[in-house]
């Protein structure tokens, strides 16, 4: 009887420092969970989820005080990432935020600009060139399209527009939809 | 011009999933004409019903799980599996038998999981082995090889028998049925009788059971011709008769009072349609060439392992149906190396 | 010269060639159309830029755009003419899209602008060959048109052992490559040799498909000419199977070995160049002829007249098809490149570009658009796969848009050769899947480091705001300091005064 339990015993301290020495052993070293919410985030910096960029919207939910459903320009595939990693169930986007566009661009009319700095100062990503009573530019590769840089322009000189593909960057149709295209085809033939 | 794809290639392949099942169901004719032979027109009228009934359910399954139903319902697997079923119960089997395989194969064992290419087990052996768990009276009881009958069964007789249950004159099933080579086989081993004494009765032919060589060896026949029109790959076939040779060749020198020849293994039961029409059904079976190959020694394995230790006589349709269940396991385990890959 | 044993390739498909009809007649020269569109971007990699104004007069063989960066090429105009715009136009493409393209207004006249030919190449550096090569606007012909001088380098960290020219044409119709090396192998030997001298290259193959009796014959009449070439050249006779003429596929028959996975042909010492362009580099450094034209195999079974075309660049496909005749309707689709690799395009003003080797008219087995059936896992597609991938599992991931898995199986090994796609029983279009599942890859990849340097650039921004932020306060806090040193200082001495106000001043002028 008391070898019994003095068997046990052991066995039990034993295992215990085995699985203490394991668990910080073979430690999984991850980014912290801020860092990959925010690597999931489009990076608009459009603050369209209320906060003040793409970071602080994932320290929030990070947090739990935000819900993941608040970032328009990701749309429905952010969620859905967003929901795989935080292991929630994913939900449609928050309507009060906004809803999914396709991506867009800004392009400042070159004749209207006064060149009156506003936008720069507004722009997350510091994508505008231009100087004080210069005619100002957008770089249009590093432009996320979050349209901040709209509401401050006195001449309404901004307007956004959607990128085009060309064809390079153009992509190859889901073969799901082709199907279904050829179908029809095949019955009107 | 006629309307072409939307998207290259563009030139098209003659292979297609209706042929493919058209070449298997003409190389099971020689078998079928040969079981015929052996056992009567019963096997006719179970074939005819299971395909009848497999075509209806197949169709209202396409209905009800709103599925084109004409380009499904001729694509061929569905009659493939009711002859495949039809040709693994015994010669005459009432009826219900057949129908509750068939329907049961269609409805559980293909379209709950999806309809055709996405069923994990072999339609046609779950069939089976529903109906061996559940009717082993039925299921057992075969009909001896026309030349020892003192009945052979003629296409009246069948018909009436399989739908009405009724046999001529005073004639029942028990004096009718008599037991299968593999079943004399394990019993009489059983009973401590050596195998090269039990292969002298009548019950045996050449090398193995009367006529049950030769089903098999037209099941052999028909296999080596859809090998040859590339409908299947050689893998599973070699693989599985392989190893069943090979085990049952060990256990011959080793132990040669535990089971029969080798040969008697290669030629009884369902080892030939097992290996050619079975095994290699692609949709349950490992898609690599070296998954192949274990996929089809597994099945070889595990028929020997059943027949000689196992509970039943045969045991193609639960080592089939247990390997289906590995697949997964041995396709990951078993991918090519790819081009250029270290 | 002795037939060193050939090594294979996993899977392939033995296909019907098809090639007869279009090489009846010899290679002919397509009338020079009134008006040709240039793509600035005939080639892999930036787009070439313009030089030319709208209005100009052009001359044959001058430049009209510049290469952009490494990976680029010159752009020349095909014949003499005026530039009437510099604008979008049709491309051809599988997408349909417009891009920036350069348009001449032919004068008929073909006048040359002056040439600088090289009689003796060995006068050149293996650098001034390469240059020379890019400044002709030379890509490959073979239809993917990467920049070739790039593959002229013998690099630092490489040497390479082995120049190996592809003929092997694997592909049903095309025949352009095989009407090339029949009707000018001199020109293609004198090419080779080029290359070799630019690559430093030990030994060069070349390789044809044993359905091209003629060429085959044709080259080695054209090699045994040049005695010193063929100490190290040797024409290597393949057996015809499809794909072949895969780079990857035929370095495989010719030596055996394998492009590691992600990499290049010369990290195994094999560069591989296609008959055509050893030509066209032959004619750039041997007689100053920049890229103008490229043979095109017009065939197919809506083609009356099926045949091989020297044709400018920037000629319109419908002429080409209008002068072959055909059953087609205007504005019918047909197929640019070959059966099984190329794609279907429609609109009647696409212009001929470097990379276009044939137009397709008609097919005979053609794949009928149907609805797929289920993949019954029948592995006919892996079995076929020159690339030994499992396609159905790709499948199977594509279609689900798990598109992490479809790299654990290797998707960018896929050559898109379409075997798997010829073979499957469930007729299921498996290339348009990895086509698909590739470019949407592509796509997240350009994203993701799109995000990336968004948020760099945020960062960075809030990183200034908050430097800023502190040398505000940090000033502020200066000039209260100043300023009360200052005060302390008006207290204690009245003849400071002065110095203390332009310090405010100071102060002042930094806010």
């Amino acid at each position: 009887m008391l070898t019994a339990i003095l068997a046990l015993t052991l066995l039990a301290l034993i295992f215990g420092l085995l699985l203490g020495y394991a668990s910080v052993k073979f430690k999984v070293e991850g980014d912290p969970i801020v860092e990959q919410i925010d690597k999931l985030l489009p990076q608009t910096q459009c603050g369209q989820c209320s906060y003040a960029g793409c970071r602080p919207y994932a320290e929030a939910i990070a947090a739990g005080e935000a819900d993941i459903n608040r970032c328009p320009p990701g749309g429905e595939a952010t969620i859905l990432a967003l929901a795989d990693l935080l292991d929630v169930e994913p939900k449609p986007l928050d309507e009060e935020v906004g809803t999914e566009k396709p991506k867009m661009l800004a392009v400042i009319d070159e004749d209207r600009c006064i060149g009156c700095t506003l936008c720069i100062q507004a722009c997350p990503v510091d994508a505008i060139l231009g100087a004080a009573k210069h005619m100002h530019t957008v770089i249009a590769d590093e432009c996320t399209g979050c349209e901040l840089c709209i509401a401050p322009c006195p001449v309404d000189c901004i307007d956004m527009v959607r990128t085009t593909p060309n064809p390079t960057t153009w992509r190859w149709p889901d073969p799901e939809h082709i199907t279904l295209q050829e179908k029809i085809e095949e019955e009107q033939a | 011009m006629s309307i072409f794809r939307l998207s290259p290639p563009y030139l098209a392949g003659a292979n297609h999933v209706t042929l493919q099942m058209m070449q298997v169901l003409l190389a099971l004719v020689p078998a079928v004409v040969a079981m015929v032979y052996f056992f009567g027109y019963g096997v006719l009228v179970n074939i005819t019903l299971a395909v009848a009934v497999a075509l209806a359910t197949e169709a209202l399954m396409l209905r009800i799980r709103e599925r084109p139903v004409k380009p499904f319902l001729s694509d061929g697997s569905a009659v493939v599996t009711a002859v495949l079923l039809a040709l693994a119960i015994p010669p005459l089997s009432p009826w219900w038998l057949t129908t509750v395989g068939v329907v049961f194969a269609i409805v559980f064992a293909k379209h709950l999981y999806g309809g055709l290419g996405y069923n994990p087990f072999n339609p046609a052996m779950v069939g089976y082995v529903l109906l061996l768990l559940s009717f082993p009276v039925e299921m057992t009881t075969w009909l001896p090889v026309a030349s020892m009958s003192q009945q052979p069964v003629d296409l009246m007789m069948a018909i009436s028998y399989v739908f009405t249950g009724q046999l001529p004159g005073a004639l029942t099933m028990d004096t009718l049925s008599g037991a299968t080579p593999l079943d004399a086989m394990k019993t009489q081993i059983s009973q401590l009788r050596p195998p090269e004494v039990i292969m002298n009765q009548p019950l045996f032919g050449m090398f193995s059971g009367k006529g049950w060589e030769w089903v098999n060896f037209w099941f052999l026949l028909g296999g080596i011709y859809l090998i040859y029109k590339r409908v299947i790959s050689w893998h599973v076939p070699v693989a599985m008769i392989g190893t069943l040779f090979v085990i049952s060749g060990i256990f011959q020198l080793i132990a040669p009072e535990l089971t029969g020849t080798p040969m008697f293994h290669l030629f009884s039961g369902a080892t030939m349609i097992g290996a050619f029409f079975i095994a290699t059904d692609p949709v349950s079976g490992s898609t690599t060439l070296k998954g192949r190959l274990i996929f089809g020694a597994g099945v070889g394995l595990l028929t020997f392992v059943i027949r000689v230790w196992g509970g039943y006589p045969d045991g193609v349709a639960f080592a089939v149906i247990l390997m289906n269940m590995l697949v997964p396991l041995i396709d990951y385990y078993t991918q090519p190396r790819v081009y250029g890959a270290r | 010269m002795t037939q060193q044993q050939l090594g294979s390739f996993p899977g392939g498909l033995k296909l019907p060639g098809h090639k007869k009809r279009s090489t009846q007649l010899p290679i002919r020269r397509m009338p020079i159309s009134k008006r040709l569109v240039l793509p600035l971007q005939q080639h892999i990699g930036e787009a070439a830029v313009p030089i030319v104004e709208v209005g100009e007069k052009v001359l044959k063989g001058q430049r009209i755009a510049r290469a952009e960066g490494h990976v680029s090429v010159c752009l020349h105009a095909p014949t003499s003419g005026v530039i009437k715009a510099i604008a979008d136009h049709q491309v051809p493409h599988p997408s349909g899209l417009t891009a920036p393209c350069v348009m001449i207004e032919t004068d008929g006249e073909d006048r040359w602008i002056e040439r600088n030919p090289v009689p003796d190449f060995r006068s050149l550096s293996s650098h001034e060959i390469r240059q020379r090569v890019r400044e002709a606007g030379i890509v490959g012909l073979g239809g993917a048109g990467f920049p070739s001088f790039i593959k002229l380098n013998p690099g630092v960290r490489h040497h390479v052992e082995t120049l190996l020219i592809n003929g092997a044409e694997c592909e049903p119709y095309i025949t352009c490559d095989d009407m090339i090396m029949r009707e000018r192998a001199a020109g293609i030997i004198e090419g080779i040799e080029i290359m070799m001298f630019a690559l430093r290259a030990k030994e060069c193959v070349i390789a044809i498909e044993d359905n091209k009796p003629e060429s085959i014959s044709a080259m080695r009449f054209a090699l045994t000419a040049n005695k010193a070439l063929s100490e190290t050249t040797r024409i290597v006779i393949i057996p015809t199977k499809y794909p072949t003429g895969g780079e990857k596929q035929l370095i495989q028959v010719i030596t055996g070995k394998e492009v590691p996975s992600k990499g290049l042909p010369i990290d195994i010492g094999i560069v591989c160049h296609n008959p055509g362009t050893a030509y066209a580099v032959g004619r750039a450094i041997r007689h100053g002829e920049p890229l103008l034209s490229r043979i095109v195999t017009v065939t197919g079974t809506d083609v009356t007249h099926a045949g091989n075309f020297e044709t400018l660049f920037g000629t319109p496909i419908r002429e080409l098809l209008e002068f072959c005749e055909t059953k087609r309707q205007p504005d019918e689709p047909f197929i640019m490149g070959g059966p099984m690799m190329g794609y279907n395009l429609s609109g009647d003003d696409l212009p001929i570009t470097k990379t276009s080797n044939c137009i397709l008219a008609g097919v005979d087995e053609v794949a009928i658009a149907s609805q797929p059936l289920p993949c019954i896992r029948c592995g006919e597609c892996a079995v076929a796969c020159p690339a030994s991938l499992l396609p159905q599992q790709l499948y199977w991931y594509s279609r689900s848009k798990e598109f992490d898995k479809t790299e654990e199986y290797n998707l960018f090994d896929c050559i898109e050769c379409g075997c798997c796609d010829y073979v499957c029983p469930s007729k299921i279009p498996l290339v348009s899947y990895f086509r698909f599942a590739k470019t949407e890859i592509m796509n997240q990849e350009r994203e993701r480091r799109k995000s990336d340097i968004a948020r760099e650039r945020h960062e960075n921004r809030l990183a200034r705001q908050e430097r800023e932020r502190v040398e505000k306060e940090e000033r502020q806090k200066q000039r209260k300091a100043a300023l009360a040193a200052s005060k302390a200082a008006q207290k204690k001495a009245e003849n400071t005064e002065a110095e203390s106000t332009t310090e405010a001043a100071a102060v002042k002028e930094d806010n």
